[in-house]
């Protein structure tokens, strides 16, 4: 389980306060109006922001004081996913070994995460030479291969074209299907949350609110999110 | 809580500008310890005091003057060659100074091109030494500049701005007043406190053109303590005098400066309705053109018969500023990396600081200072070349940083966190993420800081005894000695190898630089 225990989050003259339970291998959306505080979370629980009250808990023990890349959790942002001096395997290999050269049981991981995100063939390629679905694709199976519990999604899609976009997202439905993986994934459209969360988090009035079904949470909003979704 | 993490590590960068710091400020102390108050200064001091300021005051204010015009007809035409002509403008700046002054002596000089002209008409020739002779000398190496900066000013100014005015029907002269008269208020005084400061401490200009009770510059004068009547306690003085200039100058300079007049951009043509009559702006772009090419192309047409006739002692002297050169370079890049990383990673102001102390200092004072340390130590004549490279690249400390400093907060701020997250050590992101996204500008830092050491006649002349000399020393040796036809050759070789370094390096950085 994820535990926010009574947290407050600090970004310039504007706080956040959070005091929610995750369970695991859940799929959750983070939704609510811009500037609410969505990525300020999902950066908070990443490691790339301190505390200013409370505590960070998975599965028991505190990770709020752990370096980001110490902490069991991949995270994609809005953007510069890759490397653009590195290929793309090169790319997926640092999800393996951030700081050495891979074993050839390692290298044959690449190629299979490879694989699994239909890139077979285009290891080679720098992401310049990638389609921005392609560049996606790449970036997932660097998450594949780093087998963290943990993923979080800074809405990284959001440059693609609609059907793009909901190609990857149901990449990333069976990708953390298959690997158990626990998905907290920001997004500003309830489309997106409907299609691969069983549960969303609203954020609004500077608070992050506990779990809903997505479900009926949209089919019954609350003035908040009834006023962002308008 | 423990403070935010940083993908990179600031402590090498902290170390290396305590180094610089501790060379610059030692050499200071130095200086200022061993200057003898108790003569004071004698009349001859005053005059090179007033002479400094005079020709100062009078080279940035042609440079200035002259640079508008020529922005202007660059910034509001479109011709072919028009790149090209911006982009030399650029060069004066990796220029060796011996080259250009030889050039300007070949077309300006007693029996240069311009006085057989006049000799023609039975008129006497122009004489180069002096007051105007400096002026003219600085005036070719920062028109050139002052045009950049000017012409950046007028680039900046919102196309949308000059459609408005021309919507509303303003002639050219309403248009003047209207737009560019108070972006020239804003920008010049800038551009001449940059200039000013500049030639505050040039000094192989005015030892070439200058000297003499009436033409010396303190830093000449230093020199001239130095090695006519080696009076350290003199040559300390005048290094505090100096000192106290550029320091008080530089921070005008900083205070009033924005951009770094190498930036690119400038290939964009304006969009004017004014219209008005091509031929001022023709004159113009023409006279700057002819100005800065005829000395270049008289050292390459002189050089060409001279590079056959070259005594083997240039051939070594090339050798060793090739070396120094080197040497120099690496130094520069090994200080400017880590301290480029350590301002990207976090607020670092006194790595900046210490970055930019280069520009407080004259190569001379730190010469000066750094032969009074070493000569209890050492003979400083068998430390000249080591020492030469090192007070090279602390000069050229300040224009690497601010090359390199942007790059490298670009890309931590752009690569940091997915480095983090990824758990990447601090020494693989930067050998592999920074080093390789940073190689355009690494290279063109590198580039600038091997052609500076590469043409400087500054700390050498200070440290080096007759068996040892830099090519620009020894190009400066054979024209004393009416050498002339050697000086050339040796003078468009010290062209082609400072040229060719700069190329070399910066194109390297840039081959197959992904984008």
């Amino acid at each position: 389980m994820l535990n926010l225990d009574d947290c407050v989050i600090e970004n310039g003259n504007f706080t956040l306060n959070a005091d929610i339970q995750i369970e695991v291998g859940s799929s959750i959306a983070i939704i609510g109006p811009s500037g609410a505080g969505k990525s300020t979370l999902l950066e908070t629980i990443a490691g790339f922001r301190d505390l200013k009250k409370g505590q960070i808990f998975w599965g028991g023990q505190q990770i709020s004081n752990l370096h980001p890349g110490k902490r069991p959790m991949a995270m994609l942002f809005q953007d510069g996913n890759l490397f653009p001096h590195l290929t793309a395997e090169q790319n997926i290999a640092l999800g393996l070994r951030p700081n050495g050269r891979l074993s050839r049981d390692e290298d044959a991981q690449v190629q299979s995460a490879l694989g699994r995100v239909s890139l077979h063939g285009m290891g080679a390629r720098k992401p310049s030479e990638l389609s921005g679905g392609q560049q996606s694709r790449v970036a997932l199976a660097r998450v594949l291969v780093q087998r963290r519990e943990l993923l979080l999604l800074d809405e990284p899609f959001a440059a693609l074209g609609p059907a793009l976009k909901a190609d990857m997202l149901d990449l990333v439905a069976d990708l953390v299907a298959e690997t158990q993986t626990t998905l907290l994934m920001v997004s500003h459209d309830p489309q997106d949350a409907r299609r691969i969360a069983d549960q969303t988090v609203l954020v609004a009035d500077k608070t992050v609110h506990a779990p809903a079904q997505t479900a009926k949470l949209f089919d019954n909003p609350p003035p908040s999110l009834r006023a962002y979704l308008g | 809580m423990a403070e935010r993490a940083q993908p990179v590590s600031p402590w090498p960068g902290i170390g290396a500008a305590a180094l610089v710091a501790a060379l610059i400020l030692g050499t200071l102390a130095a200086v200022a310890l061993r200057a003898e108050a108790s003569g004071g200064f004698s009349p001859a001091d005053w005059a090179a005091l007033r002479f400094t300021l005079t020709q100062a005051t009078l080279s940035a204010l042609f440079s200035v003057l002259l640079a508008v015009p020529v922005a202007r007809a660059l910034a509001r035409r479109r011709f072919p060659g028009r790149r090209a002509l911006i982009a030399l403008l650029g060069a004066p700046f990796i220029l060796p100074v011996i080259v250009a002054i030889l050039g300007l002596l070949q077309v300006f000089g007693r029996s240069g091109w311009i006085s057989d002209f006049l000799g023609i008409f039975g008129l006497p020739p122009i004489r180069i030494y002096g007051l105007h002779g400096v002026v003219l000398a600085h005036v070719f190496f920062n028109l050139p500049l002052a045009t950049r900066l000017v012409l950046q000013a007028w680039q900046e100014v919102p196309a949308e701005r000059f459609r408005l005015a021309a919507q509303l029907g303003c002639n050219g002269m309403a248009m003047f007043r209207l737009i560019e008269m108070p972006m020239l208020k804003r920008t010049l005084p800038g551009v001449l406190a940059v200039i000013f400061a500049i030639c505050l401490t040039s000094f192989a200009v005015a030892l070439t053109l200058g000297g003499g009770p009436r033409a010396t510059t303190i830093e000449l004068a230093i020199y001239q303590a130095f090695t006519y009547d080696f009076d350290l306690g003199r040559a300390a003085l005048l290094s505090a005098l100096q000192l106290a200039l550029t320091a008080a100058t530089a921070l005008v300079a900083l205070k009033f400066s924005r951009g770094d007049g190498f930036g690119t951009g400038l290939d964009r043509a304006l969009r004017r309705w004014d219209g008005g009559a091509p031929t001022i702006d023709v004159f113009w772009i023409i006279a700057a053109a002819v100005f800065l090419l005829l000395p270049l192309a008289s050292v390459v047409i002189s050089g060409v018969a001279g590079l056959f006739d070259m005594p083997a002692i240039v051939f070594r002297a090339a050798l060793i500023s090739a070396l120094v050169a080197a040497a120099s370079t690496a130094v520069l890049l090994l200080l400017a990396l880590p301290m480029a990383t350590a301002v990207a990673s976090g607020r670092y102001g006194l790595v900046e600081l210490s970055g930019i102390l280069g520009l407080a200092a004259s190569p001379l004072v730190i010469g000066t200072g750094l032969f009074i340390l070493i000569r209890p130590l050492a003979n400083p004549t068998t430390l000249a070349l080591p020492v030469t490279a090192l007070v090279n690249a602390a000069m050229a400390l300040p224009f690497a940083l601010r090359i390199l400093v942007p790059a490298a907060r670009d890309i931590t701020a752009r690569h940091g966190r997915l480095a983090l997250s990824l758990d990447m050590t601090k020494w693989t992101f930067f050998t592999r993420v920074l080093l390789p996204r940073m190689r355009p500008q690494i290279g063109f830092a590198a580039g600038l800081g091997a052609a500076l050491s590469m043409g400087d006649l500054g700390v050498i002349a200070l440290f080096a005894d007759p068996q040892i000399a830099t090519l620009p020393l020894q190009i400066y040796r054979l024209m004393g000695a009416y050498q002339m036809q050697a000086a050339a050759g040796g003078a468009l070789l010290l062209l082609l190898l400072s040229m060719g370094a700069f190329w070399l390096l910066d194109r390297g950085g840039r081959w197959h630089a992904e984008s």
